[in-house]
């Protein structure tokens, strides 16, 4: 059976795809968009991943800073930033060994949730993990995605 | 340190002010800070009720540190969040030394720690280390672990209620270098210690005063304990007790915590007398 997806594809901004099924509603929720158009396709099929969400997002040239927190949730998630309708850039959004406010740490004893300041984390991977630099509480993957800034 | 003339010691801080900012009780870590620092000359500037500060006020941990840094040549602190001392290291222009920040790390009772186990067995390599009580919220059991780690074939016996076990991602962290047994049963690995080293569960620690209750009274450690132990045995506890420990035990040669407290005025003076960069490397 073909795969279809009916989206129109877009002039300038950023497509994330193969992100993990189900999840694209919550990458929306931290990338704090504003008036950009947006189509998502989420759950559809993928011949590496069987389901797959895609997000097309025009207008908007997502930074280190985006794609850093998307990676924490959508491990071997791509990007593709457009311009002129054309692929100008492509690659797998990798995780970085290193967070910086980017998450916001869980304990509620920690000197983050307490003074204006920048959480730091260290970060492992397969199974990822994050370490808050200040109070050494480790977060496993689910509290990670819960906690994304 | 210890056999340094006082004389000599009087010279290492001379002129010198040591901020002591203890934003949460403290008596052993405050008063042998405080008099380590006068033993080496210094002068102390600080508090030890937060509530009489500008913290009362709203001030940020942050503007605090800046301003002290300012007017000390060495801060002490200990303050209730987890990673405060981390954050002023970051911020102050002055060396910072963590008396405890909140649940996570007591590293300086860590050096007296080993430097009484040190003193006392002539090693530390090899030896097989018990922890008993609370190793959930101990944040002096956290450092010592961490610190045991260093060392090569220490065995380590953690002894605890369910709810009161060690943090797995401590044991994560160390398991690699130490041979680790996890228990509640005390009896059955003390003839196997050459140190137990007890902490008093801290109601203050506690979200839920009836889960204290249920555990509060969980280890009592008596005179009997002696009859299974090695000849050497020794006991150990950061302090204060509370009844972890029958007073009968105090006059037994397996009572080393009250020579383990004496303990942290010398390895506090070799720790200041570092940091002021009087000397590189300080025999204790």
């Amino acid at each position: 059976m073909k795969k279809e997806i009916k989206v129109t594809p877009i002039k300038n901004g950023t497509v994330i795809d193969h992100l993990p099924a189900g999840t694209a509603l919550r990458v929306l929720s931290f990338l704090k968009l504003k008036n950009n158009p947006i189509t998502i396709a989420m759950n559809v099929g993928s011949k590496k991943q069987g389901k797959k969400d895609i997000i097309f997002i025009e207008d908007k040239f997502l930074g280190d800073k985006e794609f850093a927190k998307i990676a924490l949730i959508g491990k071997g998630a791509t990007m593709n930033i457009i311009k002129n309708h054309e692929v100008k850039s492509k690659g797998i959004i990798e995780i970085q060994d290193y967070a910086e406010a980017i998450i916001k740490c869980i304990n509620p004893n920690c000197i983050t949730n307490a003074e204006k300041m920048k959480t730091k984390f260290i970060i492992k991977d397969r199974p990822l993990k994050a370490t808050c630099y200040y109070c050494q509480k480790t977060m496993d993957e689910r509290e990670i995605v819960e906690s994304i800034k | 340190m210890e056999k340094m003339p006082a004389a000599k010691k009087q010279k290492i801080l001379m002129g010198r002010v040591v901020a002591s900012l203890f934003f949460e009780p403290s008596t052993r870590t405050r008063l042998s800070f405080e008099a380590a620092i006068q033993n080496l000359g210094g002068r102390v500037i600080g508090f030890s009720d937060s509530s009489t500060t500008s913290a009362k006020k709203g001030e940020t941990l942050s503007d605090s540190i800046r301003m002290v840094s300012r007017y000390a040549d060495i801060i002490v602190m200990r303050h209730p969040l987890e990673g405060s001392a981390r954050m002023a290291a970051e911020i102050s222009q002055k060396p910072i030394i963590n008396g405890g920040d909140g649940a996570n790390q007591h590293p300086t009772q860590t050096l007296l720690d080993l430097y009484t186990i040190k003193k006392k067995f002539g090693k530390i390599d090899g030896l097989s280390i018990g922890m008993l009580g609370d190793l959930k919220y101990g944040r002096t059991v956290h450092s010592l672990a961490y610190a045991l780690a260093k060392f090569e074939g220490v065995k380590l016996y953690l002894i605890a209620p369910e709810q009161l076990k060690m943090p797995k991602e401590i044991i994560e962290d160390v398991k690699k270098n130490l041979k680790i047994e996890e228990t509640s049963n005390l009896e059955k690995f003390l003839p196997k210690m050459d140190v137990l080293y007890a902490t008093r569960i801290q109601k203050e620690r506690f979200p839920d005063s009836m889960e204290y209750e249920k555990v509060k009274n969980v280890y009592i450690l008596k005179e009997e304990i002696l009859k299974i132990t090695k000849k050497n045995f020794q006991i150990m506890h950061p302090l204060p007790r509370v009844n972890e420990i029958s007073d009968g035990l105090d006059k037994t040669s397996a009572a080393l915590y009250f020579e383990q407290a004496a303990n942290g005025i010398p390895v506090r003076e070799a720790l200041l007398s570092m940091l002021i960069g009087k000397k590189k490397k300080v025999e204790m």
